[in-house]
């Protein structure tokens, strides 16, 4: 797994509940090294003890756990960079939802190597879609679930979530779109990345 | 739109409003240069509208090809790319491809962002809905803000590699020019010897003759060959839990353990100075150098000195054997009291020419 990912646990572990839960965690799953690098490749064991070991030292249900680190991917302060990144979707909710399918490819213009979920979404009526997301490890319907929840409240929409089941290999998600512009949202400038 | 005639929206079969979906930055002109009507993205550029019968060269300056400034001028060049920018923003450069329009209706310049579009979109506050869907020029965006978090995630990594690499070099117990043990090494093995009570041994302080010379007349090349070539003089003399450590630019420090016979550390110092004193050969030259050694042994003493003390007495013996005509080696116990100045603080370099 691309070091981005395990990247991302650490730093959902290390920002939310501190460097001594991080150095638990590692302990418990016997990782050889302090820190997971961005820019390096693991092996999926790693990611997968890691995560199991986390889930244990935070008391969480896996699910639970998945979801936060896919809110805390949007809405954490040092990740504004991945917020703007995401927010090139599309000008509305509904335009974001639709890029998903382009995620995959969008992310490998930024990185090669990095495996983003291949998504397809279906319209079941103009409020109602089933998101099918398929990605090398188990999960990602969960952190799909707290990042779609995040960006709909950085858009200012109004939607109902809720995991729809596994159809095969794909991880299904339910989205009722309530109101698209039920607040003001967070601001997103084209030209407003940090230098 | 302004005072567009209908007879024009037939010619090219395009409503103005289906002219801005497409091309939102574009400028449509007439036979005689006079904007008909210009796209929202230019519009939103220029942050204000259009006069009627605003000039298309007052409102844009064409760059390249030179010379333009009217249209014939300007169909001359249809299809090809045109450098030109805003009469109202000179320092973005963007790019443009002009066509002309059957029936005396105009011309349509088409423009883009071109390379300036990261300065362009902050400057004009540009949107997502300000660019045709079939444009790139989001795309670019994209990869450029991509880029640059990927560019800050590697030099993260370069700086945590380097700042590693600076850790692990203070922790070295190595020399790397020379494999002997360095300074920080030698502190340490002589602070665990002097706290084994039963422990006694000699410490040879070892300093280099005319090295200098060798260094300034041959060069470093010479001067590194030479201390390697000390290096494994200092080896081949000591045993297997004796240390040799280069200490500084030409100095050394022996610790030679089991040992309270000062006439077998004064053999070991000649022997030393006899095989460094042998000329070595770098490229073809010799290069002939020296050295001088003060003796110092913990079995002179009682209490037990502090490893301070004994290097200082190694260091005043080294400084008598330099005054003596150097190539020579001295023990501390063998001076007498008065030449043991305390030459704590003082540069030997400075003292002995």
């Amino acid at each position: 797994m691309h070091g981005l990912v395990n990247r991302a646990l650490q730093g959902f572990v290390v920002t939310t509940y501190g460097r001594a839960s991080w150095d638990e965690v590692r302990s418990q799953a016997g990782l050889p090294y302090a820190d997971f690098e961005a820019m390096m490749r693991y092996d999926d064991v790693h990611t997968l003890h890691a995560f199991n070991a986390a889930c244990h030292v935070l008391h969480k249900h896996p699910n639970a756990l998945l979801e936060d680190i896919g809110t805390y991917l949007v809405t954490d302060v040092e990740l504004e960079p991945l917020r703007r990144l995401l927010r090139f979707g599309g000008t509305t909710f509904l335009d974001f939802l639709h890029s998903l399918e382009e995620l995959a490819e969008r992310g490998r213009i930024a990185m090669p190597d990095l495996e983003l979920p291949i998504m397809s979404l279906e319209e079941e009526d103009r409020a109602s879609f089933r998101l099918r997301a398929r990605w090398s490890l188990p999960g990602i319907g969960p952190i799909l679930l707290g990042g779609l929840r995040a960006m709909a409240d950085d858009y200012g929409a109004l939607v109902f979530l809720r995991l729809s089941g596994i159809d095969g290999r794909d991880e299904c998600l339910h989205i009722q779109l309530l109101d698209t512009q039920h607040s003001e949202g967070r601001r997103f400038d084209l030209g407003g990345a940090a230098p | 739109m302004t005072g567009l005639p209908t007879a024009l929206t037939q010619v090219i079969g395009l409503s103005g409003g289906a002219l801005d979906t497409l091309m939102p930055m574009h400028v449509w002109a007439d036979d005689h240069g006079r904007i008909v009507q210009a796209g929202p993205t230019v519009l939103k550029m220029i942050a204000r509208a259009i006069v009627s019968g605003e000039g298309l060269f007052d409102l844009i300056d064409i760059r390249r090809p030179a010379r333009v400034t009217t249209v014939p001028d300007l169909l001359q060049h249809t299809g090809r790319k045109l450098a030109v920018a805003l009469s109202s923003a000179p320092d973005l450069p963007l790019r443009g491809t002009v066509t002309g329009l059957q029936g005396g209706a105009g011309i349509i310049l088409n423009l883009s962002l071109g390379l300036s579009f990261v300065r362009a979109v902050a400057e004009f506050g540009l949107t997502l809905n300000d660019f045709s869907p079939s444009d790139q020029t989001v795309e670019l965006l994209y990869l450029h803000e991509a880029n640059q978090s990927a560019a800050r995630l590697s030099r993260h990594l370069t700086e945590r590699l380097e700042n590693a690499r600076r850790a692990a070099e203070e922790q070295a117990l190595t020399d790397t020019l020379t494999g002997l043990s360095n300074r920080r090494a030698m502190d340490m093995e002589l602070a665990r010897l002097l706290a084994e009570p039963n422990e006694d041994f000699g410490l040879l302080h070892l300093d280099l003759d005319f090295f200098k010379q060798v260094n300034d007349t041959l060069g470093h090349a010479a001067g590194d060959h030479v201390l390697g070539h000390v290096a494994s003089a200092l080896k081949g003399e000591l045993r297997r839990a004796d240390m040799a450590a280069r200490v500084g630019g030409d100095e050394f420090v022996l610790l030679v353990r089991d040992c309270d016979d000062a006439a077998r550390l004064c053999g070991i110092a000649d022997r030393l100075i006899r095989q460094i004193e042998a000329p070595i050969r770098f490229d073809g030259q010799p290069c002939r150098i020296s050295a001088s050694v003060g003796i110092a042994m913990t079995a002179a003493y009682d209490p037990r000195p502090t490893a301070d003390r004994l290097l200082n007495d190694a260091d005043i013996a080294l400084y008598a054997a330099k005054h003596a005509g150097r190539g020579r080696h001295m023990t501390h116990a063998e001076l007498a009291p008065e030449a043991r100045p305390d030459r704590r603080g003082t540069d030997l370099a400075d003292n002995v020419v």
